[in-house]
């Protein structure tokens, strides 16, 4: 059985009651939308409440479960007053949890009072990173002898396909060491890392597991996760960074599963 | 009508992937991922089913896949709804509804569900069930989305009533009339949440068996319990949210043991979404919902389906 399927109702019959109801949802300076009211004459102030509660408080909730480790650097009042400033001012645009925080870490780098704690918003983006490789399409990982099998003539042309789950994060700061230090229940200790450390997150089977990259690793990396070959990145690396290791940040992005496959560049 | 629920014809098609296990009388309870390793340990491995929410398995595939497809194996799953913004005005999220049928296809639920509620405006996600207006308007809406979600997913939707804090000044009709029209139209079978029933006729000054008695029992395929909390109204009046944060309230515990002696057993859902507890205290409110639903199940019925549509 099927409704009407005649005409579909056409968008100036559209019933307007969202339009009417969303502005004051969340701006607690609007009073309550003139279309709701309570029963048998009763006032709606503190009815309509419910809801502006509900969506603030239940966003407030997403953020702090998909940014733990930053909330416990920032303590739960002073997160919960960040993310409320930020979902008025970015409100969910996809329906699904784990989409949401995508613009949290760049609201906190420009957030007034976060500015004593410039780590702060690069320790948000390893968190974000963290919930995509945690949702990322399953995918057997290279195996790390992989590369043994290519000859070394065709080296310098090996492309890598990225696993769908490896991100990197590159930080001016301590961004690993403070993220790993607080995203647990763990006691924190004092921290005395003061050089700049990327991020790889990758996740080889069901664990999302976050390392630091070594200086030029991380720019070796992006390269070749960009589609660079071997070579090029290697080349990329070394300019950017005298001290680059290659054969470490080889054996440190084969163990980590960072790549899906790999194949002879044209 | 078609049976509501149906899981039969894909069965015989073979398409089946997972075991067919029956849902048919059986209390279950919120899948929550930190209980897994205690649902997997439980030495009375037997009955229940589990429900989850199918917009946290809407990602490309990690942990929520592997845990879902695990318990999938053993378990009957209801696969509930969210999102879709089905009470909404505008056109449905096509998306969204792809990435839906495409859960229904891959993990066979015996139950697929939804909210009479809406919660996306333009391109705004509010993340809540936001109410809407009871009109002819409003109606023949939520009956053509409803008829598309359908026809996405392949069998009947089975659609929550919810529980409401503030009237419309323009609704013409009663929610459960509204409700009635529904099934008219589309078809589709009904979730009553008897705990939505409390909460909204408390709040709106309603008696909830008046409501159950004017509800179309006979179209019901599940039921869920849940816990509520309590505030107070602009005139300090009690006003109960619908919090899913602790056990059944008695009074609840009373309506869905009516409903069940009317209606007979259905499957009946243990809602917990937040402060969630031990796995042993849930189970025990399913333990607790499949007695009253055996109880019923023993005894002759008494066919009191008066309200049944």
């Amino acid at each position: 059985m099927h409704a009407a399927k005649g005409r579909p109702s056409e968008a100036a019959e559209r019933p307007g009651y969202p339009e009417r109801f969303v502005p004051a949802l969340l701006d607690p300076g609007r009073p309550t939308p003139a279309l709701v009211a309570g029963p048998n004459g009763k006032a709606a102030d503190k009815r309509f409440n419910v809801y502006r509660n509900n969506v603030t408080v239940s966003l407030i909730e997403a953020l702090a479960a998909a940014f733990p480790a930053t909330m416990r650097i920032t303590g739960e009042a002073f997160f919960r007053a960040m993310a409320r400033f930020h979902i008025r001012e970015t409100p969910p645009t996809s329906p699904l949890p784990f989409e949401y925080g995508r613009d949290f870490p760049d609201f906190i780098e420009r957030y007034e009072y976060a500015q004593s704690m410039p780590w702060l918003a690069d320790v948000a983006r390893i968190e974000r990173a963290w919930l995509d490789a945690y949702h990322a399409a399953d995918a057997a990982v290279l195996p790390p002898h992989a590369l043994a099998s290519v000859r070394p003539a065709d080296l310098a042309g090996i492309i890598f396909e990225p696993h769908p789950a490896t991100r990197i994060i590159r930080s001016a700061y301590p961004a690993v060491t403070v993220f790993s230090a607080n995203r647990g229940d763990g006691p924190v200790g004092r921290i005395e890392v003061a050089a700049a450390e990327s991020a790889l997150i990758t996740r080889p089977a069901l664990e999302v597991e976050v390392r630091s990259l070594q200086p030029g690793s991380d720019v070796f990396l992006s390269s070749l996760l960009g589609g660079e070959p071997f070579g090029n990145a290697a080349v990329t690396g070394k300019t950017c960074c005298p001290e680059f290791d290659l054969a470490a940040a080889v054996a440190v992005t084969l163990e980590a599963g960072a790549f899906a496959a790999i194949r002879h560049g044209g | 009508m078609p049976e509501v629920a149906s899981h039969t014809d894909r069965a015989q098609q073979g398409t089946l992937r997972f075991p067919a296990h029956p849902i048919d009388g059986l209390a279950g309870t919120s899948f929550k991922h930190q209980h897994l390793p205690s649902i997997l340990a439980d030495e009375e491995r037997r009955g229940g089913f589990f429900e989850v929410h199918a917009e946290n398995y809407m990602g490309a595939g990690g942990p929520p896949h592997a845990a879902l497809t695990r318990i999938r194996e053993d378990y009957p799953v209801s696969l509930h709804g969210v999102c879709m913004s089905i009470g909404g005005p505008q056109p449905l999220d096509k998306d969204h509804l792809g990435r839906f049928a495409a859960l229904v296809q891959r993990y066979e639920p015996a139950l697929v569900s939804e909210h009479l509620a809406w919660s996306t405006h333009d391109t705004t996600y509010y993340n809540d069930l936001l109410p809407l207006p009871y009109t002819e308007a409003s109606l023949r809406r939520v009956a053509e989305h409803i008829d598309e979600v359908q026809e996405a997913i392949g069998r009947p939707l089975l659609l929550e009533n919810p529980s409401t804090y503030v009237v419309f000044k323009e609704s013409t009709m009663s929610e459960t009339a509204f409700i009635r029209e529904i099934v008219k139209r589309t078809g589709c079978g009904l979730l009553l949440d008897i705990n939505n029933v409390f909460v909204s006729a408390t709040n709106q000054g309603f008696s909830a068996l008046d409501y159950l008695s004017d509800y179309p029992l006979g179209r019901v395929a599940e039921i869920h319990l849940a816990g509520h909390a309590e505030q107070e109204d602009d005139e300090g009046d009690l006003l109960l949210i619908d919090s899913h944060d602790g056990p059944v309230a008695d009074a609840v515990w009373k309506l869905f043991d009516i409903v069940i002696g009317w209606r007979g057993p259905v499957p009946t859902l243990i809602e917990w979404d937040s402060a969630i507890p031990e796995w042993s205290v849930l189970k025990r409110e399913a333990r607790a919902a499949q007695t009253i639903l055996d109880r019923h199940a023993a005894v002759p019925r008494q066919e009191k389906l008066h309200a049944c549509g």
